[in-house]
């Protein structure tokens, strides 16, 4: 009796462990390929050249730059109203108030939309309303901001990363201890000081982290911006916020499936999607450490 | 800029407190009226608001552009002329800008073609159809006058053929298409992620944990286009090699690589519930003689059943509104067939390749945004029940309520 325990608890742990390696196996197995694929056309060059011949030679700078200008704006957007957001959520809004309840359900909401909504929303809302609208009124109808560009798609992915910046900040005000605020209240601070000169400043890293987390999940979706300002190729880098920009997620997608010779740029394919897996990574790797040292640092 | 505040506060002081007493009466006790926290308070409420606004936002205009479907007209023709005759827009509308027609032109011609359709490589031909179309008044007042009548009534077929002559827009075979994809990626994502979340919540040691749980929340981290590019390039081939089925890209291919982006969902939430599950209850377990796994088996694992449940809910959302693995890897042609190895066409998949080649204003183009409403009602649902219904049973179980 003892021993068939025994061995179902041994068969029980391995195999919800053999999930963990599993899974674990998968994203080595997955980078690995990457890297293999892209090891001969993966070079400084790449990084550093414009696509040449039709897209199957040359590097992806145009991609690189285009992807961190969207990538600024959309901070730039983001963060402050997400960390007002949260500022309210953590020391403004009472535990009980149902529009703090509401407000929590939107960013979840707001968290799980699917990310093509966000493309919609972009093209039905930014280029369709707010550009006509203003090309209507201040340039009497002549198309410029009516169309697709690098700015509809910043705000149109500072929406899908709102939540994410809204979250880890929010996470970050909720970790700084209570006896900071009432120190600082009882010295005579009002509220509005104590949360600009106490908590603010210290919960800085976890703004930090927020930041970096959008900007690893603006850098990897391609929908959103599918038809609200990314470019199949451009000979040039966008010169204002009302051209259009090439993108590293959206030139994978091109390249592997929209091509003529997908089997030629191959190489091109796998050494664009390792740049786009090693940002991603890396920003994530420094959100972790941000973390974790703020949680040390705390208790 | 002082003088100014004293003002303020006098004024202020004036209506709250109008002899100011020495000592802490209830009076002086009272907060005074600051003009800047005031202002602070309001402005972060109102910013507060946004995350609802653009909610609401969202749902209004998707909706707004597929209104023009429900429009009803008296001219009940099906057949769509406009787009068999392009110079009819020419001739309209000689004042308007001559490089958008011809970018339509392009398009026309390539919409007299249903035979490519489905094939993912005819679904944008060149650059400049991605620019086109936003010039969209004069081709909505056209669509307005005759596209829009079959529209309604070709929902409930089973032909997706939105560019042929006589476009019919059965949302059969895409709704049919997203649930085999969906279920495929659950089946395979849910028991990899609820056990891969047993072993780290109830058998791995502290150490163990801090390792695991960080690994596999970086999968999370993988844009979704690189998993797409992974299973279109290397899945599919090593698939086909194996298995030996006919199409490289189809249902079991999309679902394997959407289950590679449910998994973190699926796996960090249900951790979360596994571990939100009281340490008295596995303290009770363990006093009254029951091993580790035992406890794990019958006692975590039950508890936590809501909160898995909320996780799956989530990870099919995920899946279900994943866009650009299903572009990549489903190989796109609208197909009913219970056959997992047949190619698939989801909702999300539609939108995302049909978009760029759509006229503004057309009828396809309002059922592209009317497929995106639904796409939004639906995860919006999961949503909330997954955030009230599960989350209250949740809390209620562990109470003992």
């Amino acid at each position: 009796m003892r021993n068939k325990k025994d061995i179902k608890g041994a068969f029980i742990i391995g195999i919800t462990a053999s999930s963990v390696i599993l899974i674990i196996s998968i994203i080595l197995l997955i980078a690995g390929i990457i890297i293999y694929g892209s090891r001969e056309s993966f070079s400084w060059e790449f990084l550093t050249s414009f696509p040449t011949d039709g897209m199957t030679k040359g590097g992806i700078l145009p991609a690189i730059i285009g992807t961190a200008i969207m990538v600024i704006i959309m901070s730039v957007a983001a963060v402050p109203f997400g960390t007002i957001t949260a500022i309210y959520l953590t020391e403004y809004a009472s535990e009980k108030s149902i529009l703090a309840k509401i407000i929590r359900f939107a960013v979840r909401t707001l968290a799980v939309v699917p990310s093509i909504i966000f493309g919609l929303f972009g093209l039905g809302f930014f280029i369709k309303f707010v550009g006509q609208g203003m090309d209507n009124v201040f340039l009497g109808g002549e198309l410029k901001w009516a169309q697709p560009n690098i700015l509809w798609a910043s705000l149109t992915m500072s929406l899908l990363t709102l939540p994410v910046v809204i979250v880890s900040v929010e996470e970050a005000l909720r970790n700084v201890p209570k006896d900071l605020r009432q120190a600082s209240l009882a010295l005579g601070a009002t509220k509005w000081q104590t949360i600009r000169k106490i908590v603010l400043p210290s919960s800085v890293s976890g703004i930090l982290t927020g930041t970096i987390l959008a900007i690893s999940r603006g850098a990897g979706e391609v929908a959103p911006i599918l038809f609200t300002g990314a470019a199949y190729y451009l000979a040039t880098l966008p010169e204002s916020v009302s051209d259009q920009f090439m993108n590293l997620g959206y030139h994978i997608y091109i390249m592997s499936t929209q091509s003529s010779n997908v089997e030629q740029t191959l190489p091109i394919q796998f050494a664009t999607t390792l740049v786009l897996l090693m940002l991603t990574f890396l920003l994530n790797l420094t959100a972790i450490i941000l973390r974790s040292r703020l949680r040390k640092k705390i208790i | 800029m002082a003088s100014e505040n004293i003002n303020i506060e006098n004024t202020a002081a004036k209506y709250s407190s109008p002899k100011p007493k020495s000592g802490f009466t209830k009076e002086n006790l009272k907060k005074k009226f600051r003009f800047s926290e005031f202002f602070a308070e309001k402005i972060i409420t109102m910013v507060a608001f946004l995350s609802i606004a653009v909610i609401v936002l969202i749902f209004l205009f998707v909706f707004r552009e597929t209104l023009p479907i429900f429009k009803a007209s008296p001219v009940q023709t099906i057949v769509n002329n406009e787009q068999l005759v392009p110079e009819s827009y020419s001739s309209r509308d000689t004042e308007l800008k001559p490089e958008t027609y011809g970018e339509i032109n392009t398009s026309e011609s390539n919409e007299l073609k249903p035979e490519q359709y489905g094939v993912i490589t005819d679904t944008i031909t060149s650059e400049s159809e991605n620019i086109s179309f936003y010039d969209e008044e004069p081709n909505r007042n056209i669509a307005n006058e005759n596209n829009n009548q079959g529209a309604w009534k070709t929902f409930n077929t089973k032909d997706w053929y939105p560019v042929s002559d006589n476009p019919r827009f059965g949302f059969w075979p895409l709704i049919v298409g997203t649930f085999k994809v969906t279920i495929i990626a659950i089946l395979i994502a849910a028991p990899i992620a609820i056990l891969a979340a047993l072993f780290t919540s109830a058998f791995a040691s502290r150490r163990l944990r801090e390792i695991i749980k960080p690994a596999i929340e970086l999968l999370a981290s993988f844009p979704s286009v690189v998993i797409g590019f992974f299973a279109l390039m290397v899945m599919a081939t090593f698939f086909q090699d194996v298995l030996g089925y006919s199409s490289r890209l189809n249902a079991f291919i999309g679902g394997a690589a959407m289950a590679l982006a449910a998994i973190p969902v699926i796996y960090t939430i249900t951790e979360d519930a596994l571990s939100a599950v009281p340490k008295s209850y596995t303290e009770a377990s363990l006093a009254l003689g029951a091993n580790k796994w035992q406890t794990a088996f019958f006692i975590i694992l039950p508890a936590a059943t809501p909160g898995i449940f909320a996780a799956l809910l989530l990870g099919i959302g995920r899946v279900f509104g994943e866009t650009m693995i299903a572009l990549m890897a489903t190989g796109n042609a609208a197909l009913i067939s219970a056959n997992p190895f047949d190619s698939v066409r989801t909702l999300s998949a539609t939108i995302g390749a049909e978009m760029a080649e759509v006229v503004f204003g057309d009828t396809h183009y309002s059922v592209l945004f009317l497929i995106g409403s639904l796409l939004f009602i639906f995860t919006f649902m999961l949503n909330a029940i997954a955030e009230f219904y599960i989350k209250g049973k949740l809390i209620r179980k562990i109470q003992g309520r």
